[in-house]
């Protein structure tokens, strides 16, 4: 029989090996659903992890692993004060969505006058505060009135998905569209597009902020009052009252700062890779953040190579579809599974399994 | 805009058919937190229970075959969970979210090949004079089994958890999982049980969308209607027959805005179709929720 | 004397570690009321939790009324007749009375009967339970209640007691040993556990002293002076606190009516309380366990705030300040629970030291944190206070209940406070530790600070306290000098029998 024991403290060295255990068993289990579908496991695994990375269309598909990662880092980063604060906000991509509307809309109000100096930040500005206004709901309301934000978050989505639906239908759509739903593109008008700062190394304003977000968010984590209010507070509440944290402001800075990022990297995703607001242009970045937040143990060095690790699946995923016509939702299972498997393997971290009779 | 053509006796009825996959759903997350497990995963075992359900069912052509596949479905699924959360002693709302993800790519996968087929009609039950009655005879009589199973299954919980020795062990280790264990009750066991009833409970919600609401397949077709099972259990604090009230309140919101959707009514479609999201918001608000089960959501290891 | 009831031979059960029991052997006899004697971590819970079937012995073995008895699991202990009044941990809240006595019971008749019954031996033993009120709602005496009538109804020949006095007045301590008496005169036999000498003197027949697992000693508890029966628990003599007899300085703290709601359903509200401390003087606050400490200690650290003007220091009003205010302005806490409310156990010591020491001890500028200085601090708390531990990096719970008491009592004196309110200082600590712990709060006094000291150990209040008053319900009596103060004048201070009703045992 097998028994788990409480270790004195966390392991460190589990910390680091429980993601990479992670990678490497939801592989091999990968590669049975692979096989099951009728697909050479280590061909599928090869061209999902491999060849984006080293392949005959590296140079293509490099760059655009950092136009995948970024918004997911950005978004995870926002997610993972919040996270390790006991504070769920699920509803990224809600956030995601109005902070892209209301980048666009300052956007499309300056077409076709406006110079980029003054639009581009503008539309940043507009985007952190969509995000920060959507997450501030159900911040509010937690505080307010003691409801769920795991779930007033996440039915914010839905209703963030109508808004945009009828925004690509109505208020944002392009007059000389010929009636199409859609907005003009706004990566195509040079005062609002986000632009590769680095010609062809996918690096464009959205990932130049990830990358600073993840410097800076490690800055706060480690050095900084409130990196160790959020820590205390995630693992013991009552000692950060006791410590001079104040619970409800914690839960509204938390749940900001997740709004900001994940609104700021709606805002670069619509002005930038997705190019306008159409019924659908968000793919789940939101979701798919939590994941890479998660995966990389809530540390924002971590998040940034999950980020990396996700949008390998991302463009291997779709390599794969290409060349092997594996299903684009195999991918997605992968993805569910990496969080599985490591929440499984989080056990060692703190536990230590034991042989021997049950007491 | 005609409200003329907005039948309410119709209105009714169909609002007690779109209440159903969320009261199915609803009283399995009940015993599940009653128990004091917070399982987030409902979404993903009620799509995993969709598309099990109906790919049954278009291969046998029977209904009740689907939904037996699809309860043992959304347990299977369940059992994943149990697993991490009570063996593996993970974190309750990240394995949840993580279920959710895992379901939502687990169903596209297996509906690959199924999406816009039609599933077979599931028989109403026919009562010869009851049904044909005026107002009451649409309302009351005349839908298919699972609307009566969903009451039914409310009506068993509420006994279970008020008159049973199990229902009372089960309320005892969801409230204090320490004492319980103390007490020589299989805190473990006694959990994975619950989140299996509930996985299975998830499961025939999925199947009743996927076969009699909508009836057929299409990708992510929960559409947050796990998530909606989960804000109503907060809502009934945790009581079974609040729970019905608030599945039908949900319903009410659903039916009416799709009635006004088909009756041309000025307010837009995109608008009209955030309104059950938005009621529930609003709901979860106003009432303020009762009294949690004092373990929900916290990690039991029995120490020395 | 009878027969031999439970005979335990051999019984060893380790933990990594630890050797939690070593060899351990002793009998019970039928009816007898036996002590088991030991202090924190000498592993009287481990054996009790093997005889009651919650943990297997890794060698050894046990025999009921001559038949080898082993346990599986508490079901099959409660079938051979043993049952188990727990000291924490086995009562549901938001049940009522009887819904909590039928979990207990293995075949409990239904509901309306149960009641019947429980009315029926609740009055037979002098202690009136209703049963349908909700457990959360009834006092720790109460409580107690429901636990011993779940054991009685199934007739137990073996009622285990886990420190049962813990909770109780000392006139409710009387109630509770008349039961126990009559029990026994019916042949029901007690294994009372407890490390409260004079008590075991008055109530048991014969004692086993555990010390670091094993058996150090058997005696009659009768025959054995307390002070014999402590060196031989703790394996040395005793120190026992001194304090220097220091003038009394001006009045530092005041609590002008503090009064405040109950913080959550089964909190206590805080009625009109009054206190004033003056510096160099410890104000000992007595009461039994959930009679508004855990509020008290809240209102004082700032935790809960309280309205204007109801706690002052020094004449400056403070009621609205928060935690990190009024340490600033010098008043710190150590509130009872320390895992997860004084310490936060996933943490390192440096980082706990942080969590409190932040203000007076400049470790934070400007928001940002000054990591080496926190751990000259962590590091300085560990030398001071004798903590046992590799060192400041190292987690909270990785230290015992002793050695993070010492860190966090440490901790909240080393910022030299000029009020410093304490809940329970020595709970679960080992006796050398708390012996230390309360010479350094004296220590602190005599340096001039003020100590409100909050704790039901009322030996530890007569030791340490210059006043006395007791907590009941939320309210506080009036502070009494405690020079001269009988127990049984204490007794009726923190409340009598409580609301209980007094006790009629027909023996």
């Amino acid at each position: 029989m097998l028994t788990l024991e409480k270790r004195p403290q966390p392991s460190k060295n589990w910390t680091y090996a429980a993601p990479l255990l992670a990678v490497v068993i939801t592989m091999i289990v990968g590669g049975f659903v692979f096989a099951a579908l009728g697909k050479d496991p280590l061909v599928a695994i090869r061209t999902i992890f491999y060849d984006p990375l080293f392949g005959e269309f590296a140079s293509y598909s490099r760059p655009q692993l950092l136009l995948k990662a970024g918004p997911l880092i950005l978004i995870a980063i926002g997610l993972s004060f919040g996270f390790r604060a006991g504070i769920w906000n699920i509803g990224a991509e809600g956030q995601y969505i109005i902070g892209a509307l209301a980048g666009a809309a300052v956007g499309l109000a300056y077409f076709p006058d406006g110079s980029r100096i003054v639009v581009f930040p503008l539309m940043i500005l507009a985007g952190v505060a969509g995000g920060m206004i959507w997450a501030w709901i159900p911040a509010f309301l937690r505080n307010r009135f003691k409801t769920n934000e795991i779930l007033v978050s996440l039915m914010l989505v839905y209703v963030a998905e109508s808004i945009q639906a009828s925004m690509a239908l109505n208020l944002l759509r392009n007059p000389d569209g010929h009636g199409f739903p859609g907005s003009r593109n706004l990566s195509q008008i040079p005062a609002s597009a986000n632009l590769e700062i680095f010609a062809n190394t996918g690096i464009h304003w959205g990932v130049f902020t990830a990358l600073v977000a993840v410097v800076v968010s490690y800055g706060v984590l480690m050095r900084h009052r409130f990196g160790f209010d959020v820590r205390l507070a995630g693992q013991s509440p009552r000692a950060a009252i006791f410590a001079g944290v104040n619970p409800k402001r914690l839960v509204m800075t938390c749940m900001l700062i997740s709004g900001a990022l994940a609104g700021a990297a709606g805002m670069f995703e619509v002005s930038g890779p997705a190019g306008r607001v159409s019924i659908d242009f968000n793919v789940g970045y939101g979701f798919t953040a939590i994941i890479v937040a998660f995966l990389g143990r809530l540390h924002p060095v971590g998040i940034l190579f999950a980020g990396i690790l996700m949008a390998l699946t991302y463009i291997g995923g779709e390599l794969a579809q290409l060349s092997l016509s594996l299903p684009g939702a195999a991918i997605q299972l992968f993805q569910g599974m990496l969080l599985f498997f490591l929440l499984a393997v989080d056990v060692m971290t703190n536990f230590r399994i034991r042989f021997g009779s049950k007491e | 805009m005609d409200f003329g053509s907005i039948n309410p006796v119709l209105l009714v009825a169909s609002l007690m058919v779109a209440a159903t996959p969320i009261i199915l759903a609803a009283a399995g997350e009940l015993i599940v937190e009653r128990a004091g497990v917070l399982n987030l995963g409902v979404e993903g075992m009620m799509i995993t229970g969709a598309i099990v359900g109906f790919i049954v069912t278009a291969h046998t052509g029977s209904s009740w075959a689907g939904f037996g596949a699809a309860a043992l479905g959304g347990a299977l699924l369940s059992l994943l969970f149990a697993l991490l959360t009570q063996f593996l002693l993970s974190n309750q709302v990240a394995t949840g979210l993580a279920l959710t993800l895992f379901g939502l790519g687990l169903s596209a996968l297996l509906g690959q090949g199924y999406n816009g087929i039609k599933a077979p009609e599931f028989a109403k039950i026919d009562i010869p004079v009851l049904t044909d009655l005026p107002v009451v005879g649409p309302i009351l009589f005349g839908h298919d089994p699972m609307v009566y199973i969903g009451i039914a299954l409310i009506a068993a919980i509420w006994a279970f958890l008020k008159y049973s020795r199990a229902g009372l062990v089960l309320r005892a280790v969801g409230e204090n999982h320490d004492a319980a264990h103390a007490l020589g009750y299989h805190v473990m066991r006694i959990r994975t049980l619950a989140i299996m009833f509930g996985g299975a409970c998830a499961g025939l919600g999925g199947a009743y969308i996927s076969l009699v609401r909508v009836p057929q397949w299409t990708d992510g077709m929960t559409a947050g209607a796990g998530w909606i099972a989960l804000a109503i259990v907060v809502f009934a604090s945790w009581q079974p027959w609040r729970l019905l009230i608030g599945a039908y309140l949900f319903g009410g919101v659903t039916v009416l805005q799709l009635n006004l959707q088909a009756a041309g009514f000025a307010i837009p479609v995109e608008y009209l179709s955030m309104s059950p999201y938005i009621a529930t918001i609003l709901v979860l608000v106003l009432m303020n929720a009762g009294r949690a089960p004092g373990s929900l959501g916290r990690v039991f290891h029995a120490s020395r | 004397m009878s027969d031999i009831l439970l005979s335990l031979n051999g019984l060893t059960k380790a933990y990594p570690g630890v050797v939690a029991n070593s060899d351990v052997s002793f009998e019970i006899h039928e009816g007898e009321i036996h002590a088991l004697l030991g202090e924190n971590g000498a592993g009287k819970s481990t054996l009790v939790k093997t005889i009651y079937g919650l943990v297997k012995p890794d060698k050894g073995e046990m025999t009921l009324r001559g038949q080898p008895y082993q346990p599986g699991e508490p079901r099959q202990a409660r079938a051979s007749g043993i049952a188990m009044v727990f000291q924490h941990f086995s009562l549901f809240d938001a049940l009522n009375v009887a819904e909590n006595i039928a979990l207990g019971m293995e075949n409990p008749p239904p509901m309306g009967e149960l009641e019947d019954r429980i009315r029926e031996v609740s009055e037979e033993y002098g202690l009136p339970l209703d049963p349908r009120r909700i457990v959360g709602d009834l006092s720790a005496g109460e409580r107690q209640r429901v636990e011993i009538i779940r054991c009685l109804l199934q007739n137990p020949s073996l009622l285990i007691m886990d420190e049962p006095t813990s909770v109780l007045t000392p006139q409710e301590v009387n109630i509770l040993f008349e039961t126990l008496r009559k029990l026994s005169s019916e042949g029901t036999a007690i294994l009372y556990i407890s490390h409260k000498l004079e008590e075991i003197r008055a109530l048991c027949q014969a004692a086993t002293v555990l010390r670091l697992g094993k058996v150090v000693s058997k005696c009659d508890p009768r025959t054995t002076s307390a002070r014999e029966m402590a060196e031989i628990m703790v394996g040395a003599s005793l120190h026992v606190p001194t304090r220097a007899a220091t003038p009394k300085g001006d009045v530092v703290l005041e609590l002008k009516g503090l009064s405040a709601p109950a913080p959550h359903r089964f909190g206590t509200a805080l009625q009109n309380i009054h206190i004033s401390v003056k510096a160099g003087e410890v104000l000992g606050i007595g009461g039994v366990a959930g009679n508004g400490q855990d509020e008290l200690l809240a209102a004082l650290s700032g935790e809960m705030k309280s309205a204007h003007g109801m706690v002052r220091l020094g004449g400056e009003d403070i009621s609205l300040m928060g935690p990190n205010e009024r340490r600033s302005v010098g008043v710190c806490a150590a509130p009872e629970e320390r895992n997860g409310h004084a310490a936060a156990p996933d943490m390192s010591l440096t980082e706990n030291a942080l969590l409190t020491g932040a203000v007076r001890k400049g470790l934070v500028s400007r928001g940002l944190l000054d990591w080496p200085a926190t751990r000259t601090f962590a590091e300085e708390i560990i030398k001071a206070f004798d903590v046992r531990t590799p060192g400041p990096g190292n987690a909270a719970r990785s230290l015992s209940g002793g050695n993070l008491q010492k860190f966090v009592i440490g901790r909240e004196i080393m910022q030299k406070p000029k009020v410093l309110v304490i809940n329970q200082p020595t709970w679960g600590v080992d006796a050398s530790a708390a012996a230390s712990i309360r010479q350094a709060i004296l220590d602190l006094a005599a340096e001039g600070a003020a100590v409100v000291c909050i704790s039901q150990d009322l030996d530890e209040l007569r030791e340490i306290s210059d006043r006395f008053a007791a907590l009941n319900d939320g309210r506080l009596t009036a502070p009494r000098d405690m020079q001269g103060l009988t127990i049984d004048e204490i007794g009726l201070m923190l409340g009598g029998a409580h609301d209980m009703e007094v006790a009629h045992v027909d023996a």
